[in-house]
């Protein structure tokens, strides 16, 4: 929590080291509430890059951005984790990215491209995901070995996440594929190709037409964090630091929590 | 022998061997410009592989059973898909490119469609006609308890959907390229339509069936998308050599590259080995 009282801190402090330089701020009130930064200084597209469970929540937030911050767009570009790192590293021009597990975000730390440290802002935890009415009445992790379970693959987060928690339940399984990424595991659940699969409780709640979720409790030793970070060659720095402020705000919180994320 | 001088539609090479025209000067600039960017747009970004390939962990990427499992699945994957493709594409590319019926036309243009599918949706299409709860499958399942996905004949399914469009492409753009009068005159020495097909059309058009089953195989052994989402992935029964390299990159880059180069050095040997072997003269 502290760490996104920090953040939220930072681009306040932001915010107003850049309306102090500008010259024509109309009469700005020096009494910010730290909720609601200076604002005429957020202009232009900012460029979000973010893992693709973030989808319908950022696209929410990114509205919600846009509406607080008139005069501003965010474009978002959703992917797989490791390639959206890949894209950075390689010198995409990026604001904000926002991953699903540190071992991506590392990519990009690593590279030294990173402004300030990478902040934990969301965490995701596993759900079995079955059809509609849980046909093969799955309770558990142990009911896995017993019917057709997809799973990602150890390469990709959900899948990192998958063995942490069947190694927690003890549970020895052979699932019939290991999905390149957590919607490929989803689909072959929704098309009944599979019985059963592993993934984010908000992919779960995202799809919640045609799929149910159970919960495990051996998902709590298998929790992936979500860190987000601003880029130190950010072309659009200020509104880079108001969208990592945005995302810290209770607001954000909020849209975060409903689509089944949990915050720190 | 006389041959008719119909535009040649298929990259076959010509059956009298290599006859150069004679008297052909300096090349024009206005096409050997265009040639050799063509030609650097297509080599340097597989140079850019070599460039950057971490020749010294290759050996020890190369002892890994997974990589050989995924290789001769891969060849193996590919091989049977150009297979079915043969024994499926080959008539239908002689119904198009031989008889008049209603719809032709229509039909053609629907046997192109899996080259401009995207490949996951071909993938998706698949599932849900031959998927467990698919519109055969499900009598495939209550039949005789067999599923085709997550198995390596559901990756040969996947493949031969792919790519059995350019060998039906090819062989039809050679059918239409070789003269009919032989056909017809085998026909009036008492050929049936058959024998006519199998002794006189084949050998005619033998070129562009090797030059489409070339395709077809090259083709199959890229395929990833409709793989992975029919077939899924698993070591060893359905991941093939692409979802073993997409894998890779999400973990180790490197390795993914080098796996890369395995494939294509398999697969330039395989095609130049087949090149010399059927599409010569002999």
């Amino acid at each position: 929590m502290r760490s996104v009282r920090r953040l939220l801190a930072a681009s306040a402090v932001l915010a107003l080291a850049a309306g102090l330089t500008a010259c024509s701020s109309s009469g700005s009130g020096s009494a910010s509430n730290s909720s609601a930064p200076a604002r005429p200084e957020v202009k232009g597209t900012v460029t979000v890059f973010a893992a693709a469970s973030l989808k319908e929540s950022f696209t929410e937030l990114g509205k919600r951005f846009e509406a607080a911050y008139p005069g501003t767009t965010v474009t978002f570009n959703f992917g797989g984790s490791s390639a959206l790192a890949q894209s950075i590293v390689s010198g995409a021009p990026v604001d904000v990215f926002a991953a699903a597990s540190p071992a991506t975000m590392k990519t990009v730390t690593d590279a030294k491209l990173t402004g300030g440290d990478p902040t934990v802002f969301v965490r995701n935890t596993l759900e079995i995901a079955v059809a509609k009415g849980n046909p093969k009445k799955i309770t558990g992790l142990k009911d896995l070995s017993g019917v057709k379970t997809a799973l990602c693959a150890k390469e990709v987060p959900c899948g990192a996440a998958a063995v942490t928690a069947l190694n927690a339940a003890g549970v020895q399984l052979t699932p019939v594929t290991y999905e390149q990424d957590v919607k490929g595991a989803l689909t072959k659940v929704e098309l009944g190709e599979v019985d059963a699969s592993l993934v984010y409780r908000t992919d779960v709640k995202a799809d919640s037409a045609k799929i149910e979720g159970v919960n495990f409790p051996e998902a709590a030793k298998a929790v992936n964090d979500y860190p987000i970070a601003a880029l130190a060659k950010a072309p659009n720095s200020n509104g880079a630091a108001a969208f990592l402020g945005y995302v810290g705000s209770a607001d954000a919180r909020r849209v975060l929590t409903e689509a089944g994320f949990q915050t720190p | 022998m006389t041959r008719a001088s119909t535009p040649r539609t298929t990259p076959a090479p010509h059956p009298r061997g290599r006859r150069r025209p004679r008297g052909s000067g300096r090349v024009p600039a206005a096409l050997l410009l265009p040639a050799l960017l063509g030609l650097a747009f297509l080599v340097l970004p597989l140079l850019g592989l070599l460039v950057r390939a971490p020749w010294s962990a290759l050996p020890e990427l190369l002892t890994g059973t997974e990589v050989w499992q995924a290789l001769r699945l891969s060849l193996l994957s590919a091989t049977l898909a150009t297979g079915v493709a043969l024994v499926l594409g080959v008539p239908l590319a002689w119904l198009l490119a031989r008889t008049e019926f209603p719809g032709r036309r229509l039909v053609r243009a629907l046997v192109t469609l899996p080259l401009v599918l995207p490949p996951v949706v071909g993938g998706v299409a698949l599932l849900l006609v031959l998927g467990r709860n698919g519109i055969l499958g499900r009598w495939l399942d209550d039949w005789t308890g067999i599923t085709l996905p997550f198995t390596t004949t559901g990756v040969v399914i996947a493949e031969a959907f792919v790519a059995m469009p350019f060998l039906v492409i090819s062989v039809e753009g050679a059918l239409r390229a070789a003269d009919p009068r032989y056909e017809e005159a085998a026909a009036t020495l008492g050929a049936s339509r058959l024998t006519a097909f199998r002794r006189v059309t084949l050998p005619l058009v033998a070129p562009g069936i090797g030059a489409g089953a070339v395709l077809a195989w090259a083709r199959a052994l890229g395929e990833f998308g409709a793989t992975i989402t029919f077939a899924g992935n698993f070591p060893g029964r359905t991941q093939t050599m692409p979802l073993a390299v997409y894998l890779a990159m999400e973990s180790d880059p490197e390795a993914a590259i080098a796996l890369s180069l395995i494939l294509l050095t398999v697969s330039i040997a395989v095609l130049a080995g087949l090149r010399d072997r059927w599409m010569s003269t002999p």
